[in-house]
C-alpha cells in the first residue's frame, strides 16, 4: 500500500437548499486497499460519491489525483481522470451484446468500419482480467445480474483503471455471486487499484473491505482499518450512540414503568428534545379526538395478549430476492416494531404483507382463512392498511387536493359507484386536518403544496379514515420536525389503545422502542430476533443487529 | 463478419423470414402464376417505396421513438416533384436534391422538437403528418400530373436483365437496404441508435451522442420517406395531395413484422425488408384472388396487433432479468405496476 | 403558517386543487372570445342567427351544429388521456359506426341485414363500445401501449368498415337519419345529443367517484394502485367509453351529410380530439381532467375551422391546426418555458449590459 493516497478529499463540502449534506470531509483512496463507506439515511454517502464521480460539483474543499487538484463536471470527465463508477443498477445496455457494451462508444475501427473481430478478442481479455470467461456474443440481459456487473467492471477497467467505486453491488446478489465478485475484488487490489465499496451488508465489510469511513450526518466521524473496528463500534459511530450512554439509558428504563414512558412521550419542557436543535415540544395533550373514535380512552393493560385476538398470521412468508421466509403473529392493539440497518428487508416485509409484491412460498392467515394476497385491494378488504415509505413516488397524489388524497382509499374501498358525499368528504377531512394538526389554510390546497411532514399526515390520515384492523407504517416520521414526530407517536399508540395492530417501521431505534410491545430485528434480508416487554432496548437491538453469525446472503 | 449465432435476438428475424417464405409458398400454391420471376421483380419494384421509406424509419424506432408522419411526407414529396417540375419547370435533378432536402427539414423538426423540448414523439410526429398533409393542399389542391418527359424515363428506368426488368425502384431499394445494414452495424452511429433503444439513460451516462444521434434519425426518416415519394413517381407519375391517405401506419406495420420491437433497441433492418415483403405478398394474394382491397388494411393491423401483442407478453414475462429492454414509453401507459 | 391545531376557513386564501382548474380554463375561453370577437368584427353577419322555415340558421348555428362530432369525441378522449393513455382509432371507429349503420339498414338485396334504420343504429353504437373493449383489453389487461394498440384498430377499423359497403359513398335514409340531420325543430339535434352525453359523462365521473379514481390513476398509478383504486378496470372503462363517443360522432357526422363512407368519414379528427381536450387543460401526461374545458376546446376549434374556411380551403386548415397543436405542446413543455426563461434572461442581461456600458461611456 503506497503512502500517498491515489485520491484525497479534504474538507469538501456540498450544500442543497436549506440542507447541509456535506460539512467538512475529509476522504482518502489509496492503492491497493478496498475502502469502504459506511453511513445511515442521510449520513452523506450518495452525495460523496456523486461529488467523487462529477455528478455533482462540489461547493467548498478540495480534490486531489495524485497530488494533482482535480475538478469533474461529469460523469465521463471523471471517468477519463480514471474514477470509474459501477451502480447497482448496471447502466448498461441489456439489449446488446457483452462484447458491445464493453466497447460502445469507443469501437475499434478499420477503414472506417466497426472493427468486431478485435472488441470480441479485446473484450474476451478484459474479462479474463476478472477471471471470467464467458460468450461475449451473448445478449447482456442473458446473463445473471451479477455478471452484468462483471461486465460492468470490465468496462469501467478497461476505461480507465486507477480508481474504481462499487455502489452497492452486492444487493441482488447471492452468497456465491458475493464470492465471485469479492475474488474480482481482491485481485484487482493486489494488482495496485483504488477500490471504494460502499454497501450495507455489515458481513460484507467486515469480509473483504481494509478500511471503513465512517459518515454520520453530513460528518466525518472518522476512518478506521476495518480488523481493529468492532461491529459493536461500527454500529454505534454509525448511529450516533456510545455504548456507555447506552447503559445508562438501560438502567432508567429498567428502573422506569409505564409512567416514565409516557414521561418520555410527553415530555415537560425542561427534558432536552431530540439531537437536532429545536428542542420545541408541544405540551401535553390529551390524545385527540379522532372523527371516527368509539370513545373509550382507557389505558390498555402493558403486557396481556394472550386473551387478544390474533389478527393476522404468516407462516414461511418469503419472496426469493426479497426476504427469506419468517413467521410472524399480529393481535390486536399490538405496536410491533421492525428494526435493522437500511436494506436489511423491513419495508420488503412490509411489503408481502400489503400483496404489492407476491410472496413463492409461505401464507397468511387472517380470519381464519389462509392465503396469499395478490394485490393491495385485497388486504384492503380484508382491513388492512400500509403507509409507503417514499411518500412522493408511492404515497402521494400531487395533483389532487388534500381531501381528495385523503378520501382516497376509503373511496376506493367503496367501489366504483358508491360516492361519499362532499359534505362527508368535507367533514373527514377537515377532521383529520384538525386531528393530526395538518398546517394549510384549506382541505382544497394541493398536496403537493404542503411540507414533507405535512404530507405524511395526510396520507396517514388516508388510511385512518378507511379504518384499518392492521396499519403498516414505513418510515412515518422520516423527514419531518419534531413536534410532528411526537405527535405521530402519540397517535400511534392512540390507535393501539382502540384495539387496531401497528407494524411500525423506522430506523430510528429511538422511536422502535418508544412505541413497539414488541421489535422483530433483521440483519441482511432476514428475521433474526424478537425482542419483547422488558427486553427491548436500543441496546439489545443493536446487539441483535451485530451478532457475529455467519452472513445470511438473501438468495 | 459477426457470424450469425442464433441467439435470442435473432428468433423475431427467423419468424419473420419463416412467415415470409410460408406465405410465398401459399400464394404461390393458391395461384400458381405468382411463382414467375417477372412477379417477383414486380414484388420488389412495387413495393420499393414503402420498403425505403420503412427501412428509415426502423431506425427511428430503433431508438426508441416513433414517426408518424412518414406517409404525409411522402405525398409532399411527390407534390413537391411533380410542381417542381411541371409548373416551375425546375431541372429534374434541382427537383429532386429539392425534394429531399425538404424531407430532411421535416425531419429535422420533428427531431429538434423532441429533443430540444422534451416533447412525446407521437405527439409532434403527428402534428407533422397534419402539417405536410396541409402542405401538399397548398401546393394544390388537385392531382398534379406529371407528364414531361423526365418522368417517363424515369418510369422506364431500369436494368434490362433478359425478360425481366429490374426497374429503378428496386435497384435504389436494394441499394438503401445494403447501406441502411451497413450503418446499423458497421458504424458508431448505428450502435449508438441501438444502445439509445435499449436504455436511453443508460447510452447518456456512457457518454454517447444521444442527442445528436436523435435528431440524426429523424432527419434520415424524413429523407428516406422523401426519397420514397420521389421513387414512388415512376410508378405513378402524378402529385396528389391524397396520397397515401390512410396508409400512414403500413411503413409501421412493416417494421415492427419485420421484428423491431416498438421500444426500440432490438430489431434489423434486414427483418424490415422481410416485413415489407410479406405485406406486399400480402397484398398480391389480395389482388391476385381479386378480393377487396379491404382485406388489405385488416390483415395489416391483424399483424400488426399479433406482433405487437407477442412483443409485450415476451418483453413481460421475461423472468427477473429485471434490466430487460426498458426503452422510453412512447405514451406512459396506465396501470404499470410500477415499483415505489 | 400558524402551527396551531385549528382550521382557518380564510375567505381570502386562494382555494386550490380543483378550483385551480377553473383558472386554467381561462386562457382556451379567453382565447375563444378573442376569436369570436375577431370573427364578428371581420365577418359581415357572424353572429346573425335567424330562424328559416322553422329552423335555427346562421353561422353560429353551424358552428355547434358541425362541430358535434369532435365535441362528442373529446369527451370520451378527456378521460383516456386523463388516465395517461391515448386513443388513435376514434376516427377509424366512426367511419365503422357509419358502415355498420348504413349496411344494417341495406335490404337483404344488396347484402344488408334488412333492418329499420333505427336498429342499424344501434347495432353500430353496440360495434364501436366492441371496438372500445378491444382497445381496453389490448391496454389494461394486455399492458400494451395505448399508441400501439389503439393503431392496431386505426388501421383495421377502417378495412373493416370498407369491407361492409365497400369503397363508395353509401346514401343514408330513414326518417331517424333525416332527423338527425334537419330536423323540422328548431333546433339542431346533433348538439343536443352530444351535450347530453356531456352530462351524462359529467354525472358518472363526478357523482361518483369515477372521477376520482380516473384522475388519482393519471396522476400516480403506482399511488393509486397502493391505495386500492381498481386500476386495470378504470383503465378498461376509459377506452370503452371513448369507443362509445366515437360511435356517436360517426353516426352524427355521417348523418350531417347523409352519407356513410369508409375512408372519409372521421378523416384525422383524432388529433383534433386530443387538441381539444389539450387546450381545455387536461394534460398529455394525465392527472387532473376538465370536461368543461375540453367543450371549449372543441368549440374553439370548430371555430377556427369555420372562421378559416372562409378564407382557406378546408384541407389547408390542417397547417394551421398542426402548428396550434405544436404551439400548445410546446407552452406546456417544462423544458420549452424553461429554456424560454432563460432565452428571455440572456436578452435582457444582454440589453441590460449595453445600455450599463452606453451609460459608462
Amino acid at each position: 500500500m503506497a503512502d500517498t493516497p491515489l485520491l484525497h478529499l479534504q474538507k469538501v463540502r456540498k450544500v442543497f437548499p436549506g440542507v447541509l449534506a456535506l460539512d467538512e470531509v475529509d476522504f482518502s483512496a489509496r492503492r491497493g486497499e478496498i475502502h469502504a463507506i459506511m453511513g445511515e439515511n442521510g449520513a452523506g454517502k450518495s452525495t460523496l460519491i456523486k461529488v467523487l464521480t462529477g455528478a455533482y460539483p462540489r461547493d467548498g474543499g478540495r480534490m486531489l489525483l495524485d497530488g494533482a487538484e482535480i475538478s469533474p463536471r461529469s460523469p465521463q470527465e471523471a471517468q477519463r481522470l480514471g474514477i470509474s463508477t459501477v451502480y447497482q443498477e448496471v447502466n448498461l445496455i441489456p439489449s446488446l451484446s457483452v462484447a458491445e457494451n464493453i466497447f460502445l462508444g469507443r469501437q475499434p475501427t478499420r477503414w472506417g468500419r466497426i472493427d468486431w473481430r478485435k472488441i470480441r478478442r479485446c473484450s474476451q481479455a478484459a474479462l479474463e482480467r476478472l477471471d471470467l470467461s464467458i460468450d461475449v456474443g451473448r445478449q447482456l440481459s442473458s446473463y445473471s445480474i451479477a455478471i452484468q456487473q462483471m461486465v460492468a467492471i470490465a468496462r469501467a477497467i478497461d476505461i480507465s483503471a486507477r480508481l474504481l467505486i462499487l455502489d452497492e453491488p452486492t444487493s441482488s446478489l447471492d452468497a456465491n455471486e458475493v464470492q465471485r465478485l469479492f475474488a474480482v475484488m481482491r485481485k484487482l487490489r493486489d494488482e495496485g487499484m483504488a477500490i471504494i465499496f460502499v454497501s450495507h451488508f455489515l458481513d460484507q465489510i467486515y469480509a473483504v473491505t481494509d478500511r471503513i469511513t465512517v459518515l454520520r450526518n453530513g460528518r466525518l466521524i472518522g476512518e478506521y482499518p476495518t480488523a481493529q473496528l468492532s461491529r459493536q463500534d461500527l454500529i454505534a459511530r454509525m448511529m450516533g450512540r456510545e455504548l456507555a450512554d447506552l447503559d445508562v439509558q438501560l438502567q432508567q428504563e429498567k428502573s422506569g414503568d409505564e409512567a416514565s414512558r409516557d414521561q418520555r412521550l410527553f415530555p415537560s419542557p425542561g427534558t432536552p428534545g431530540e439531537g437536532q436543535g429545536g428542542g420545541r415540544v408541544p405540551a401535553p395533550a390529551p390524545s385527540p379526538a379522532l372523527p371516527r373514535s368509539t370513545g373509550g380512552g382507557s389505558k390498555k393493560p402493558s403486557s396481556t395478549f394472550s386473551d387478544t385476538q390474533s389478527i393476522l398470521q404468516a407462516r414461511g412468508l418469503g419472496r426469493t430476492g426479497s426476504i427469506q421466509p419468517f413467521d410472524l403473529q399480529i393481535s390486536a392493539g399490538e405496536v410491533i416494531g421492525l428494526a435493522g440497518l437500511l436494506g436489511s428487508g423491513r419495508s420488503e416485509m412490509a411489503r408481502l404483507l400489503f400483496g404489492i409484491d407476491v410472496a413463492d412460498s409461505g401464507d397468511i392467515e387472517i380470519g381464519g382463512r389462509k392465503l396469499i394476497f395478490r394485490h393491495p385491494r385485497q388486504a384492503i378488504a380484508l382491513g388492512l392498511a400500509f403507509c409507503p415509505e417514499d411518500r412522493k413516488t408511492s404515497g402521494i397524489i400531487p395533483e389532487l387536493s388534500i381531501r381528495e388524497n385523503i378520501v382516497l382509499a376509503l373511496q376506493a374501498r367503496g367501489g366504483l359507484f358508491k360516492s361519499l358525499s362532499r359534505s362527508r368528504q368535507d367533514e373527514i377531512a377537515t377532521g383529520y386536518i384538525k386531528a393530526l394538526g395538518i398546517v394549510t389554510p384549506s382541505a382544497e390546497q394541493s398536496i403537493a403544496n404542503l411540507s414533507g411532514g405535512n404530507q405524511q399526515k395526510a396520507i396517514l390520515a388516508r388510511w385512518l379514515a378507511a379504518d384499518p384492523r392492521l396499519l403498516i407504517l414505513d418510515e412515518p416520521t422520516r423527514g419531518i420536525d419534531v413536534g410532528a414526530k411526537a405527535e405521530i407517536q402519540k397517535l400511534v399508540l392512540s390507535l393501539c389503545r382502540q384495539g387496531t395492530a401497528i407494524v411500525f417501521i423506522s430506523s430510528e431505534l429511538e422511536e422502535v422502542v418508544r412505541v413497539s410491545d414488541r421489535v422483530l430485528v433483521l440483519r441482511d434480508r432476514a428475521l433474526v430476533g424478537q425482542l419483547r416487554g422488558a427486553a427491548i432496548s436500543e441496546q439489545a437491538i443493536m446487539q441483535t443487529i451485530a451478532q457475529d453469525r455467519p452472513a445470511e446472503v438473501a438468495q | 463478419m459477426k457470424k450469425l449465432r442464433l441467439d435470442q435476438r435473432h428468433v423475431p428475424l427467423a419468424a419473420t423470414l419463416v412467415v415470409c417464405v410460408l406465405l410465398y409458398v401459399l400464394t404461390g400454391f393458391q395461384y400458381p402464376s405468382f411463382f414467375s420471376p417477372l412477379v417477383l421483380a414486380d414484388l420488389f419494384s412495387d413495393n420499393a417505396r414503402l420498403g425505403i421509406a420503412a427501412l428509415g424509419s426502423t431506425f427511428v424506432i430503433l431508438s426508441g421513438g416513433i414517426d408518424l408522419s412518414v406517409a404525409s411526407v411522402m405525398a409532399l414529396a411527390t407534390m413537391f416533384m411533380a410542381a417542381a417540375v411541371e409548373r416551375f419547370h425546375l431541372h429534374p435533378a434541382i427537383a429532386i436534391v429539392f425534394t429531399l432536402l425538404v424531407g430532411s427539414g421535416v425531419g429535422y423538426l420533428n427531431g429538434a422538437l423532441i429533443h430540444f423540448f422534451d416533447l412525446p414523439p407521437f405527439l409532434v410526429t403527428l402534428a407533422t403528418l397534419f402539417l405536410a398533409r396541409g402542405c401538399c393542399f397548398l401546393i394544390s389542391m388537385s392531382p398534379v400530373a406529371a407528364e414531361s418527359p423526365f418522368f417517363q424515363s424515369f418510369g422506364e428506368a431500369g436494368l434490362h436483365l433478359g425478360t425481366i426488368t429490374l426497374h429503378l425502384g428496386t435497384i435504389v431499394f436494394a441499394g438503401v437496404a445494403i447501406a441502411c445494414i451497413y450503418a446499423a452495424h458497421f458504424t458508431r452511429f448505428g450502435r449508438t441508435v441501438y444502445a439509445m433503444g435499449g436504455n436511453e439513460q443508460a447510452a447518456r451516462l456512457m457518454g454517447l451522442p444521444v442527442g445528436k444521434t436523435k435528431i440524426l434519425v429523424y432527419v434520415f426518416g424524413g429523407l428516406t420517406a422523401a426519397l420514397a415519394g420521389i421513387m414512388a413517381m415512376a410508378n405513378i407519375p402524378s402529385g396528389d395531395p391524397l396520397n397515401y391517405l390512410g396508409q400512414e401506419l403500413d411503413v409501421i406495420a412493416a417494421v415492427v413484422i419485420g421484428g423491431t420491437v416498438l421500444t426500440g433497441g432490438v430489431g434489423y433492418l434486414a427483418g424490415t425488408v422481410l416485413g415489407v415483403l410479406i405485406l406486399g405478398i400480402m397484398q398480391d394474394f389480395i389482388t391476385f384472388g381479386n378480393r377487396d382491397a379491404a382485406w388489405t388494411q385488416i390483415t395489416t393491423g391483424l399483424l400488426l396487433f399479433v406482433f405487437v401483442a407477442m412483443q409485450t407478453i415476451l418483453s413481460r414475462w421475461k423472468p427477473r432479468a429485471r434490466n430487460s429492454i426498458v426503452g422510453r414509453p412512447l405514451l406512459p401507459s396506465p396501470g404499470t405496476p410500477g415499483e415505489g | 403558517m400558524s402551527e396551531q391545531n385549528t382550521l382557518e376557513y380564510a375567505a381570502t386564501a386562494p382555494a386550490f386543487g380543483r378550483l385551480h382548474l377553473w383558472g386554467k380554463l381561462l386562457w382556451p375561453a379567453l382565447a375563444l372570445a378573442i376569436l369570436l370577437a375577431i370573427d364578428g368584427i371581420c365577418i359581415r353577419g357572424f353572429f346573425s342567427v335567424s330562424i328559416v322555415q322553422g329552423r335555427l340558421t346562421g353561422t353560429l348555428v353551424d358552428i355547434f351544429r358541425y362541430g358535434a362530432p369532435v365535441t362528442v369525441l373529446s369527451v370520451g378522449m378527456t378521460f383516456v388521456l386523463a388516465t395517461g393513455g391515448v386513443d388513435l382509432s376514434v376516427g377509424a371507429i366512426m367511419a365503422l359506426a357509419g358502415a355498420i349503420a348504413a349496411k344494417a339498414a341495406m335490404p337483404a338485396s344488396l347484402n344488408g341485414m334488412g333492418m329499420s334504420p333505427g336498429a342499424g343504429i344501434a347495432i353500430a353504437l353496440l360495434v364501436s363500445v366492441l371496438a372500445g373493449m378491444w382497445n381496453g383489453m389490448s391496454v389494461a389487461w394486455l399492458g400494451m401501449q395505448p399508441i400501439v394498440a389503439t393503431l392496431v384498430l386505426m388501421v383495421a377499423g377502417r378495412g373493416i368498415a370498407r369491407l361492409c359497403i365497400g369503397a363508395a359513398n353509401v346514401p343514408l335514409s330513414g326518417t331517424i337519419w333525416t332527423a338527425l340531420h334537419n330536423p323540422h325543430l328548431t333546433l339542431p339535434t346533433a348538439p343536443i345529443i352530444v351535450l347530453v352525453v356531456a352530462i351524462i359523462a359529467g354525472l358518472l365521473t363526478r357523482a361518483t367517484s369515477i372521477g376520482l379514481f380516473i384522475e388519482a390513476l393519471g396522476g400516480n398509478p403506482v399511488a393509486s394502485r397502493y391505495a386500492g383504486v381498481r386500476v386495470g378496470l378504470i383503465t378498461f372503462m376509459v377506452y370503452v367509453f371513448c369507443g362509445l363517443c366515437a360511435g356517436i360522432a360517426g353516426i352524427i357526422s355521417s348523418a350531417d351529410v347523409m352519407i356513410a363512407n369508409a375512408s372519409s368519414t372521421g378523416m384525422y379528427m383524432e388529433l383534433d380530439a386530443i387538441l381539444a381536450v389539450v387546450i381545455g387543460g387536461t394534460a398529455l401526461t394525465g392527472g387532473r381532467f376538465s370536461l368543461i374545458g375540453s367543450l371549449i376546446g372543441a368549440l374553439l376549434i370548430q371555430t377556427l375551422q369555420t372562421t378559416l374556411i372562409y378564407k382557406v380551403p378546408i384541407q389547408q386548415t390542417l397547417v394551421i391546426k398542426a402548428i396550434v397543436v405544436l404551439a400548445v405542446c410546446l407552452l406546456q413543455s417544462a423544458e420549452f418555458r424553461r429554456k424560454s426563461v432563460a432565452v428571455c434572461a440572456r436578452i435582457g442581461l444582454s440589453r441590460t449590459r449595453k445600455a450599463a456600458a452606453q451609460v459608462a461611456s
